[in-house]
């Protein structure tokens, strides 16, 4: 504890690094979950409307991709400060974990979305259609045949969404969701006390290293070809 | 009965349409292998998916057992194509999933679920293409003529009556090839299965096919009976690939036989008349004399059959061709 104390003087509440740790964490969780449920659906849209796809819809391709690319063309922290409302129409507050959560959401799922689309782009062709020769039908072919097949390279699109997620996270202490990014925003940042910057940063650092070792072990794991 | 009635087909490039089959019609019928040749872009690709209507015909109809393909809704047309297996030059098998997954995966796609009956089924499919020991491995730690195998095994999992082979044996080598067609050649006999198969390889047509159609730049310019057409064949592309097939067939059709004194014929013997000493006793009979210049005897599918190219000289020739054509010999002068 001494030698903490002389290294970092001006941390003097270790308990609330912890806090802000499972705030980012549960904050992360929940967004990557409801970034999935959402751009999973979203990205086999993408894939199946697009040209030459197993449901070419060209109109609807054209403005789902063109929703997908604004949101994904808007910084993070501004996307925050401009769906303030529709935060606090969806969950009652702009604050703290619930109110971080609908635009990390809105911030990922298009970017998870585009993610989904390419891995799924990857299946190959021949296989879709020796699974139409076997007579299987759309939902069969998406759920069966391209979200197995394409798994290696959906984990990689959730890893890398969990990893922009945590710097999300962080962008969200700016405005008061709380976690790791709102300590060193209004400590290190606004409070000189750097200590606090070097903790965060380096607590988020191991975050994302770990998030990237998980995901690799998956992707190897699943990849078979 | 396969059936296609005044079908044709055209792609829609850039507002333009590409014509890809001329108008044809064409039956096939049930139990016999059919094949399908021709070069690459001439349509063939197109004519086999119109029987399982992964391709969609520009005009006519296409009858499966007197069901018309070309009117099912959706729903029809995937039960009618449960009945229609299918096996690829690539092989298309799911890389996610085991040998026996992948043998399963039409019966799941068809709503069996009790996993006693599937395990049965796939056993004795894969008994019958040979790879029993590999049904938990994936594909990609088999080879090439394992993974048709599974293909196969797939292909055949709900009992089809119709089998449509697209390329299935162009990625494999030869020695593989010979033991995949041997395979089909067993499942057609044993299964009483309708194979319908598109190549580009005369030889595979000559092991296996009973009838063939050849297809040029969109058109079917020549079929019948294999050893019709292998015999004898009219079109120019026909000839073609007969000659790949025959190369030292080919060489000797080049061969300058100016210098060779006497009249080029060339015979071809079929069936049992390849086992009679006719031509012998022929030129006992005729006095004539004759020099074999080059032949072959091989087998197309189960028929045995020669073809020599002679050179023959001396006053009895052309009573020796009569007695040689009543002894059931097809004649074709080569020159003069």
């Amino acid at each position: 504890m001494n030698m903490l104390q002389t290294l970092f003087p001006n941390i003097d509440d270790w308990g609330e690094i912890g806090h802000a740790c499972i705030d980012t964490l549960l904050m992360l969780g929940g967004s990557l979950l409801l970034t999935i449920l959402i751009g999973l659906p979203l990205g086999v849209l993408l894939y199946l409307t697009g040209k030459g796809q197993l449901r070419p819809m060209p109109k609807l391709y054209a403005v789902t991709s063109l929703l997908v690319n604004i949101l994904r063309s808007v910084p993070f922290i501004i996307l925050m400060i401009v769906l303030m409302p529709v935060t606090y129409f969806l969950v009652g507050t702009k604050l703290g974990i619930r109110g971080a959560i609908p635009p990390l959401v809105i911030g990922a799922a298009p970017f998870f979305a585009r993610l989904v689309e390419t891995a799924l782009r990857e299946v190959q062709q021949g296989v879709i259609e020796a699974s139409q020769a076997m007579g299987a039908s759309l939902w069969q072919i998406v759920r069966h045949v391209l979200l197995p097949e394409a798994r290696g390279g959906l984990f990689a699109g959730v890893t890398v969404t969990a990893i922009a997620l945590v710097g999300y996270t962080a962008m969200g202490g700016a405005i008061g969701s709380g976690g790791l990014g709102d300590l060193a925003y209004r400590y290190g940042y606004l409070s000189y006390k750097s200590d606090y910057m070097l903790v965060t940063v380096a607590l988020l650092i191991v975050l994302v290293q770990l998030l990237q070792m998980i995901g690799d072990r998956i992707v190897t794991r699943y990849k078979r070809s | 009965m396969i059936r296609f009635v005044d079908v044709h087909k055209s792609y829609r490039v850039d507002g333009r349409d590409i014509p890809a089959l001329q108008p044809f019609s064409l039956e096939i019928a049930d139990g016999e292998v059919f094949g399908i040749i021709g070069l690459s872009g001439a349509g063939k690709s197109t004519l086999i998916r119109l029987i399982n209507l992964l391709e969609r015909p520009s005009g006519g109809s296409i009858f499966i057992n007197d069901v018309e393909m070309t009117a099912l809704a959706e729903p029809a047309l995937r039960a009618q194509r449960r009945k229609i297996g299918m096996i690829f030059q690539h092989f298309n098998l799911l890389a996610s999933q085991t040998v026996a997954d992948n043998v399963a995966f039409p019966m799941r796609l068809a709503g069996e679920r009790d996993p006693a009956v599937l395990r049965a089924r796939v056993d004795e499919l894969l008994a019958r293409v040979g790879l029993t020991a590999h049904a938990n491995k994936y594909p990609s730690q088999l080879s090439g003529g394992q993974k048709q195998r599974v293909g196969i095994a797939r292909a055949l999992a709900n009992r089809p009556s119709i089998l449509l082979c697209d390329e299935a044996t162009s990625a494999l080598d030869p020695q593989t090839t010979a033991s995949v067609l041997d395979l089909l050649a067993e499942i057609n006999r044993e299964l009483k299965l309708t194979i319908v198969l598109i190549t580009h390889e005369m030889d595979v047509v000559r092991r296996v096919c009973d009838r063939v159609a050849v297809l040029d730049a969109g058109v079917i310019v020549e079929r019948g009976a294999v050893a019709d057409v292998f015999l004898h064949p009219q079109h120019a592309t026909t000839k073609r690939f007969v000659n790949e097939a025959l190369p030292e067939e080919a060489a000797s059709e080049l061969a300058p036989f100016a210098q060779v004194p006497g009249r080029i014929l060339r015979l071809s013997f079929r069936g049992d008349t390849t086992l009679t000493p006719a031509l012998g006793r022929v030129a006992r009979e005729t006095g004539i004399d004759f020099n074999i210049l080059a032949g072959r005897i091989d087998r197309i599918k189960d028929l045995p059959y020669g073809q020599l190219t002679l050179a023959m000289q001396g006053a009895g020739v052309d009573t020796a061709l009569v007695a040689l054509r009543e002894a059931g010999i097809e004649i074709e002068e080569l020159s003069r």
